[in-house]
Order: C-alpha cells, then structure tokens, then sequence
C-alpha cells in the first residue's frame, strides 16, 4: 500500500517537476511547481516525517508559490521572444544541471554503500515511538545545531532588513492619512452650532 | 445492542469504514452549510430590522435548498478568453480543500477521523492553500476584476496568515503538542480564551480576514470589483465557491474553538453541563462563533485595501510577536511550561 | 492624557463594541417590514389605485356619458363614444382607458359627477402583456362589481372631507 502510494506521488512529482521546465505557459508552471512541491509533502508523510511535510506545504505552497503566482501572473511576457535565448543559454543550464545529477548520484551511492557513521554520532535521540517528529526536531535544532540554527535565523533576518531598504523609499510632498489624528478629533473642535439671525448671515 | 454494533463496525473492511466516517462529517457539514446560509440572511435580517426568508418551507427553512437547486439547474458559462482546466479547476479546488480539512478536527473525546500528531499544522497548511482557488479563478476568467480580486486575495491570505500563525504558536506554547485533541485536553482547566483573550481577539479577526468575509471581503468587493473572482462564474461554479466560503467559515469557527474555546468541553466540569455530550458543545461553541461572524458582518463597513495591509502588518503582527515572547517568557518564569 | 485616553479606547477596541453593541440591540426590536402578499400596510380611503365604473344598486350602471373625464384627463388616457339607448337615456357604448397612458391624478374621478368613475383601492394590477392594459368597458364594469364593496365604503370614509 505504502509503496504503491510512494510510486504514485514520485511519478506526479517527477511529471509534475518536467513540466515545470516545459509548459509554455509560466503561470502553468507555477501551477505545476505547487505540485510538485505538494507531491513532495506526500512522499515526507509516507516516511512518517509529517512535520516538514507541513513545513512544506505551509512555507512553500501556502507563501512562496502564492508569490510566484503572483509575480508571473503580473508580468507581460513574450514567449516567442523568451525561446530565443534557449539555444544560447542550453551550455551553462547543462553544465548545472549535469553537476546536480551526479550530486545526487552521489548521494543515490551512499545510500547503497550504506549510511556513513559519522564522526563522533549525534547524541543518542530517544527512539521515534517515545517521541513525534516535531519533537525530536526540535531537540536537535536546539542542541546540537543551536549555533547553525540562530545563525540561519540571522541570515534571514539580514535578508528582510536588506529587502525592506532596498525597496523604502520615503518620497516628500505625499500627504498621507493619520489615523491616530482623525480618531483625536473631537465634535465640538470642528463642529460649531451657531444661532443664525434671519438675513443677517453667519 | 451497541457492543454487536462495535463488533460489526469492526469486521467491516477498511476501506468501508473511511468512506462511511467521511460520510458522517460531509454529509451534517453540507446540510449544516446549507442551514448557515439560512441562519446568516435570519440574523443579518433581525439586525436591520428585516424579516429575512420566509417563503421556503416553514420559517423559510427551505431556502437554502432552493438556492442550490437553482443553482444545479443554471448553465455553466465559460468566458471566451478564459483558461478552461484552471478555470474548471478552481472551484474544484476551493470546495475540496473545504472539506479535506475537516479530517483533523476533533468533535469529541477520540471522535477524529485522523489524529495525526500535527493536526495544527495541517489546518493552517489547508488554510493557506485556500488562496489558490481564488487567485486561480481570478487569473483564468480573463477578466479585470476577477484578476483584481485574486490579487487582493492573495496578498490579504498571506498577510494575515502571518498573524494566525503567531497566535497559532501562543497556544501551542501553552499545550506543548501540535496534536488537536491533546489541544482541547490542555483546557480542561481553563479555556485558553481567558488567559490569551487578546490573542484570540487577534484570532478571530484574522480569521475573518482569511475566509474572506465583511468587513474584510475586499477579493469579493461588490461595489468596486462587481463581485471580484467570481464574476464569471455560474451554476454549479459558483455553488461550489459559495459551499466553499461556507465551509470555511465553520471550519474557521471549528479552529477558534478548538484553540480558545476548548473545544468539547463543557465550561464547567459539573452536573448539568457534563451531561450535554461533548460534540453538542462542540456545535454549540461553532454556532456561537458563526454567529459572531455573522453579527461582524451585519455590524461593520468594508475595509479600504490599505487599511487592511496596516491592520495586518503594522498592528496584528508586532502585537502577536510581543505576546508570542510575553507568553513563552511568562511561562518559563513561573515554570508553567507543559512538560 | 489625551494621548492615554485615545490610546486605551484604540486598544480595548471600545467603539467597535459599541457598535457590535449596537447592532446587537437591534436584533430585539421589532421588524420594520412587513411579509408583504400576506400583510399589507394600510391605505387611505382616498388612495388612486385602477380605476372601476361603478353602478345604482338596481344594477344599472353610474355613467351618463357626459365625457367630463375624457375631457378633463391630462394624459388623454380615456376615450369614450357614446349614443342613446331604446330607452332614451345617454350611455357610453364604448369607454376605454390606456392604463399605460394614466398617471392615477384622480382628476377623472373628481369631475365625474355621478361618480360613475373612480380609482379603487387595488394596486396589483400587473399584466404579461400590453395590450391587457387597454381597459375596455366590460373590463371596468367588472372590476366595479368586483371592489364595489371596498369602494363604496372608502366614498364613505372620505365622504365628511369633500
């Protein structure tokens, strides 16, 4: 059951991650990159790391797509004119992606050789029935991987400052809405009840 | 008698025993959808001094079959330029991720179709993706203010995710698991609404801003979109967008209660209110939040788009990362923390 | 203070649950509408609604043809022709009312002398057609027979005001 489930959800991810690269259509791809991406989450689940799996979905699907979606939705794009540079660019996207397969060749080895012991080992985890996913993750990011973790959460800190001023800019002369000083006006400061006398005006 | 049902329900194959639990949450949800949209045109019509539906069956309480039968029986429309799989697909998605969430929530004590240990997580995972029916819908109906109202969609859904996954991580800091009925059971002595009233003021709010309703239902403005993402829709289209929405909100209300209002537990432990049997609490505490839904909607004006990118961003989410730290600070220095 | 004034008020949302308040309130008060084909508001005996030529209680019927009415209707909206009967008095053989035409001003009414002509009380009216809008003699008689009831008592009602 549970290896029929995982052919099906590689194969979507594998047709899904094909099309990807070659639907015409960019919002299409997208499309299929959610998919994708979905399709992953299953394979997560069916090795029983359900955390990450909704890490995911949540991080990936549910707000990075959601952007991309909408970036590429926006965009005005000729596709007539986007095939033109594919011949040109084929080497470098070749050479790349020629080093990521035998990257994962490499890994594909190591898993048939036989998992490497590490150096020392990680300290001892209590086994997965004592404990769900979430919390062993949790256990190692915070001990053993403390420093790497506050050190990634640093580097996404310094990324969002860095996106945050590289697209502020204050312009001078915009007269904007104040909330807090509409909210202080009081009745009688700009309303004012007064006896007019007939022809005489106010 | 109900121990040979037991058995019974034992001996059927698996696979039976699935589609029959769908059965028993799909069908109530739909026909309990059905009656919410009855139930919101009665409370909106009290509020403005309205009678409401009363032709339908008795009290009107028909309507709501009426609406959909008519529904069923229009023409599906598919716009000329439009992209016909996404445009099929949306609503399709819509309805689907609706209903897919219900598998996680807990109606009573060990009442759950699944009780996966990241139940939270997959309710928020579910409730994100919710955006893409909209923003799918909007973008293939090839028209302006569909596309407008899918934009808005998507920037309003991920903005105020934020903010509900702050007040998500509040409670979770509380009960020290992901799992939603072990959530319910770390309220038996106080509903987490007391302690973290402002978190869930936050919440509910955010909810609101999610499923897309009044006053934030600027992806459906009527007056500047013309009915936004769903403009080209029709017939079974549209119902299945309108049953989405619906679900949604129940589901929304569901998560509320679930996180605040402890779930099936009565608010006392005592004799007249423990012999109310915990799904009935459950509904109970539903109705209640869908009423405030309702009364939201009957009470307060449309929110203009920046208003809304401020409320989420400027106010709700330096006000849930303050509590989140209060919280996890107050916790760790009364040695309150689970566990 | 001010500041702390406006500041609590923002925080503890306080004019939105007036305003939640409010309409809360509302819900208890009794409804502003009515159930409208099954309850109906009142209306005053001098109401315009489609017209009707009435008759004497003997069955004979008001109008003498005098054509006041179609003299005096500012939308030319009745046309009436009319000969002696066997009998030697006047009577219409033909009158007709464009009910597209008619701006319900009650002036026909008002210059009937016999009060043969008036506007009734019935406003439901509605056709599928146009043309079922054209009334024609038999049409207007029938609908005295019909509302005379009605009619004869709002004459009544409004009898002490002329």
């Amino acid at each position: 059951m549970v290896n029929i489930a995982f052919f099906v959800f590689a194969a979507i991810l594998l047709a899904s991650a094909v099309r990807v690269i070659t639907a015409k259509n960019p919002v299409h791809s997208v499309l299929f990159l959610i998919l994708a991406f979905f399709s992953a989450a299953a394979l997560f689940v069916l090795i029983g790391a359900e955390f990450v799996a909704m890490i995911l979905v949540i991080v990936y699907v549910g707000a990075v797509a959601v952007l991309f979606l909408f970036v590429v939705m926006m965009l005005d794009i000729n596709f007539q004119e986007l095939r033109h540079g594919f011949l040109r660019y084929m080497p470098v996207g070749l050479v790349v992606g020629g080093i990521l397969a035998v990257e994962l060749g490499f890994l594909a080895a190591t898993q048939l050789i036989g998992p490497v012991e590490a150096a020392g080992g990680p300290t001892a985890i209590p086994p997965v029935s004592e404990l769900t996913n979430t919390q062993a993750i949790g256990h190692i990011l915070y001990t053993d991987y403390v420093y790497a973790f506050q050190a990634s959460g640093l580097i996404l800190l310094v990324a969002m400052i860095g996106a945050i001023v590289l697209t502020l800019r204050s312009r001078k002369g915009v007269r904007r809405q104040e909330i807090g000083q509409q909210l202080d006006r009081k009745r009688d400061q700009v309303v004012a009840v007064r006896k007019v006398p007939t022809r005489g005006g106010v | 008698m109900l121990e040979n049902w037991a058995h019974l329900w034992d001996q059927l194959p698996l696979i039976v025993r699935i589609v029959a639990s769908i059965l028993v949450i799909t069908v109530p949800l739909l026909i309990g959808m059905a009656m919410l949209t009855y139930f919101e045109r009665k409370v909106m019509a009290a509020m403005q001094l309205r009678q409401g539906p009363a032709l339908v069956g008795p009290w009107g309480l028909l309507q709501a079959f009426a609406d959909g039968l008519k529904l069923l029986s229009k023409e599906v429309i598919i716009p000329a330029g439009a992209n016909r799989v996404v445009f099929l697909a949306a609503p399709m998605l819509t309805f689907l991720l609706a209903l897919v969430a219900w598998a996680v929530i807990p109606f009573g004590e060990g009442l759950v179709l699944a009780d996966i240990n990241v139940g939270v997580l997959y309710l928020f995972a579910i409730s994100s993706l919710g955006v893409y029916g909209i923003i799918m819908a909007g973008w293939a109906s090839n028209s302006k203010y569909a596309f407008l109202g899918g934009l808005r969609a998507a920037a309003q859904m991920v903005s105020y995710e934020v903010s509900i996954g702050l007040v998500i991580i509040t409670v979770l800091l509380c009960v020290g698991s992901l799992n939603l009925s072990k959530i319910v059971e770390a309220q038996k002595s106080i509903w987490f609404f007391i302690p973290l009233f402002p978190m869930f003021i936050i919440f509910f709010i955010s909810a609101l801003a999610e499923t897309n309703r009044a006053p934030f239902d600027l992806p459906e403005g009527e007056s500047e979109l013309s009915g936004g993402f769903n403009v080209e829709y029709s017939s079974m289209a549209f119902a299945l967008f309108f049953l989405g929405e619906y679900i949604n909100m129940i589901l929304m209300s569901g998560m509320t209660s679930i996180l605040f209002l402890g779930g099936w537990l009565p608010p006392l432990d005592i004799a007249p209110l423990n012999w109310i049997p915990g799904p009935l609490w459950f509904i109970l505490k539903i109705c209640f939040c869908l009423f405030c839904f309702i009364w939201v909607r009957a009470t307060l004006p449309r929110y203009r788009y920046d208003q809304l990118m401020r409320l989420g961003w400027k106010v709700f989410l330096p006000f849930s990362l303050i509590w989140v730290v209060l919280t996890a600070g107050v916790l760790v220095y009364f040695d309150l923390l689970p566990k | 203070m001010a500041l702390l004034d406006r500041t609590a008020r923002g925080l503890f949302l306080v004019e939105l649950v007036k305003g939640m308040a409010l309409t809360f309130s509302y819900m208890f008060r009794p409804r502003a509408t009515i159930n409208y084909p099954y309850e109906r508001g009142p209306t005053s005996p001098r109401f315009r609604g489609e017209h009707a030529l009435r008759r004497y209680p003997n069955g004979e019927e008001r109008c003498i043809a005098c054509k006041l009415c179609e003299a005096i209707c500012p939308a030319l909206a009745i046309t009436i022709e009319a000969e002696p009967r066997e009998d030697g008095s006047r009577r219409t053989t033909r009158y007709d009312i464009d009910m597209t035409k008619c701006i319900y001003c009650g002036l026909c009414q008002e210059a009937c002398p016999v009060d043969a002509i008036v506007e009734g009380p019935n406003l439901e009216f509605a056709t599928e057609t146009r043309e079922e809008l054209f009334y024609n003699k038999e049409k207007l008689l029938a609908n005295g027979d019909r509302w005379e009831a009605l009619i004869a008592a709002n004459l009544a009602a409004d009898a002490p005001y002329r």
